[in-house]
């Protein structure tokens, strides 16, 4: 197996210690566990790995009520139920009635594909432990049918977490982990101009210096991430904003900050500021 | 290879497992670290760290093992990390430099020191080309380049990175660190561990689980077999009581915030919060003015709450010893208190089956803090934990046992 090497894509930036991460966990085949602040680019990590390493790319996108089993095959009892009663179809052959789940069709599939399992910290705690044993050895049985879905490639496989809940020690051991710091403001720059590359460089830099300036704030409940920028940065260019009036007045503040409390806390802090201001300049 | 690694890390606290290790031995083996340092840093970064928290300890003992020097942060450290960066084959030096260098940084000014690492360098130059220990080219070392070692690394080269050494001794994930005071910046992380405080797995199973029925049903060819299963409601019901007055404001203002947005989140079946000043007596408040008229009479309060209700206490547990143990030792003078605030306290972890206090000061100094005489008697009452997320983390953990 030759090493991988995986450097970003034109639309996806990656930080030299996320290709490691990625380049380490392709060759060993262990799955990569990224966790990262949310809008931190964990999903679209997937994609630009698929695009980047020219394979398919099948997601998992995981909610609290996946079951571990359901990534592997569902049998599709009530339709068999049904074809039985009613005569329709031939309920004999379970086989008819098994669907694979999407690590089923991972393993399946013919090529090596990229598996994205998305928000695993979703799920119930036991998910992920669920899944060890599929995901060591790369292969299951299924007692309805007698047949066993093994891996003829390994698939690279990818599981994001929004660390919302810690996940169990023996399934970190298997895995190669990164973490998605928040971005820099050069590497935010970076981004930001994949997304807009016809962004004027003066809305940009002020659109930054807003964005750095209300994500610092104190006491947020959610702190605003890379997509709340990227959607930021397009409100202020199509909305005509001129750039000198971004940092004092930082329109459309709503794209940034999405709760309630935080616009609060950041309308504070303008007012005050306005307020330094204004005794700045009857001091002259 | 690298068992110093190893133990440096365990000295840190960064628990590896075998299966970690192994897994770096065949990166190694497999070169995934491009020989490079850099890459070597990257690689056991990525595959024996599990945990964000654990990236600045990782950062510690990767630069002591690999430089001999600790980073501290301070401005001489960080002019000695750039002057190992511009000359990186002094990074590996012996256990008998090490102790020179020790020596040396406490007796010598900065530059003198600098002069020393130099002339180290330059008679290591002289005398060990070829050699097996030092640095050097053509040898048998781990380090420098041109030469063999199994899974060795090439010092210098490939610019592209900046030197590992000096990237860990930059220390850039030290506010990932969960083992210090909690701060707004943490309430994310602080968040997250809170949502361990919810009951998912216990609990009777008494709800319909209809796919399960059906399924069920199917396969007893149609038969009805029903299915329960546990519920996904949270039931976990919490009282939080916050020492609210005291020189930790800011900390019992955070906690508040905490658990009112893990409650709004919906993820409580209730949250009673109530203030107290320094120790609770027959009278706990409703909001943090203390106003007495928005106040309740604390034994009115444990007939309402439950004794399932989860007790969290909230406090720096310093005050003079009679706000504790004499009757009238309030500290508030028009307030007369007729049972002394440790019996309230004793009397609240009597009543409440999960109880746990958390102290705002950081462990180490529970001890020796001024108020350590009445902090150590709290402590008897309450198991107490400290309010680092590391902290809540055990708390809540505490809290969620079975009994
Ligand atoms: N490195 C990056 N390069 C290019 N775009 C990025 C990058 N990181 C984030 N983005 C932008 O941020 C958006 C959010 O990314 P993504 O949905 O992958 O985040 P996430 O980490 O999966 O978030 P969540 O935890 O909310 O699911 C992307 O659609 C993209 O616009
Ligand atoms: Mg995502």
């Amino acid at each position: 197996m030759t090493n991988a090497s995986f450097r970003g894509t034109s639309d996806y930036i990656a930080s030299p210690d996320l290709q490691a991460a990625v380049n380490v966990a392709v060759s060993l085949e262990r799955p990569l566990l990224v966790r990262g602040e949310p809008g931190t680019g964990k999903t679209l990590l997937a994609e630009a790995v698929a695009e980047s390493l020219g394979m398919r790319l099948i997601t998992w996108p995981v909610k609290s009520t996946t079951r571990a089993q359901d990534g592997l095959y569902v049998y599709d009892t009530v339709q068999r139920l049904y074809d039985s009663q009613f005569g329709e179809g031939d309920p004999a052959d379970v086989a008819k009635y098994i669907r694979l789940g999407q690590l089923g069709e991972s393993f399946a599939a013919p090529e090596r594909v990229v598996l994205v399992i998305d928000e695993v910290d979703k799920a119930d705690l036991e998910f992920p432990n669920d899944l060890l044993w599929e995901l060591d050895r790369m292969s299951f049985h299924i007692p309805e049918t007698g047949e066993t879905v093994a891996a003829k490639q390994r698939p690279v496989v990818i599981i994001t977490s929004n660390a919302e809940k810690e996940l169990p020690d023996a399934f970190l051991r298997r895995c190669v982990f990164h973490y998605i710091a928040f971005p820099d403001p050069a590497q935010m720059e970076q981004i930001v101009r994949v997304h807009h590359p016809e962004v004027e460089e003066k809305l940009l830099r002020q659109a930054m210096e807003g964005f750095y300036l209300l994500r610092e704030l104190d006491g947020l409940q959610k702190r605003p991430s890379t997509s709340e920028l990227v959607d930021w940065v397009q409100a202020l260019a199509v909305g005509g904003i001129d750039p000198d009036t971004i940092v004092d007045e930082l329109p459309f503040m709503g794209v940034v900050l999405k709760k309630q409390a935080d616009l609060d806390i950041a309308r504070r802090h303008m007012a005050i500021r306005a307020r330094r201001a204004a005794m700045q300049q009857e001091r002259g | 290879m690298f068992e110093g690694l190893f133990t440096a890390l365990r000295d840190e606290g960064v628990p590896v497992a075998l299966d970690e290790w192994l897994m770096l031995h065949e990166g190694l083996e497999r070169d995934l670290h491009q020989s490079t340092l850099s890459g070597f840093y990257l690689m056991s970064r990525a595959v024996l760290v599990k945990d964000e928290a654990h990236y600045d300890s990782f950062d510690i003992a990767f630069a002591r093992y690999f430089s001999g020097i600790e980073p501290a942060g301070e401005a001489m450290d960080d002019k000695v990390w750039t002057w190992l960066h511009a000359n990186p084959r002094f990074l590996h030096i012996s256990e008998d430099q090490r102790r020179r260098l020790d020596e040396m940084r406490d007796q010598l000014e900065l530059d003198e020191l600098l002069e020393k690492l130099k002339e180290k360098l330059e008679s290591q130059e002289e005398e060990h080309h070829g050699g097996s220990e030092h640095i050097g080219t053509g040898g048998t070392s781990p380090f420098g380049h041109s030469g063999y070692h199994p899974g060795g690394i090439r010092i210098g080269g490939q610019g592209r990175w900046r030197s590992a050494i000096q990237t860990a001794g930059e220390r850039q994930y030290r506010d990932l660190r969960t083992d210090h005071e909690i701060g707004s910046r943490d309430f994310g992380v602080a968040l997250r561990r809170l949502r361990q405080l919810s009951t998912r797995l216990d609990g009777p199973a008494t709800e319909l689980d209809v796919d399960d029925t059906i399924r069920q049903t199917a396969d007893h060819a149609g038969q009805l077999r029903l299915s329960f299963r546990r519920p996904r409601r949270n039931t976990v019901r919490v009282l939080l009581m916050l020492d609210i007055g005291g020189s930790m404001d800011d900390h019992i203002m955070l906690l508040d915030r905490l658990f009112t947005a893990m409650h709004q989140a919906s993820h409580f079946r209730d949250l009673q919060v109530r203030f107290f000043h320094n120790c609770v007596y027959d009278r706990v408040y409703l909001h943090p003015d203390m106003n007495p008229r928005t106040s309740e009479s604390t034994d009115h309060l444990l007939a309402q709450v439950d004794s399932d209700y989860k007790l969290v206490m909230v406090g720096d547990a310093c005050m003079a010893p009679t706000e504790l143990l004499a009757p009238g030792g309030a500290i508030d003078y028009q307030h007369m208190n007729e049972i002394p605030g440790a019996e309230w306290l004793q009397s609240l972890e009597d009543h409440f089956r999960h109880a746990a206090w958390l102290n705002p000061h950081p462990k180490r100094w529970w001890d020796t803090i001024h108020g350590a005489y009445t902090l150590g008697i709290v402590r008897q009452i309450f198991p107490m934990f400290e309010l680092s997320v590391d902290g809540l983390d055990q708390a809540v953990r505490h809290l969620m046992v079975r009994r």
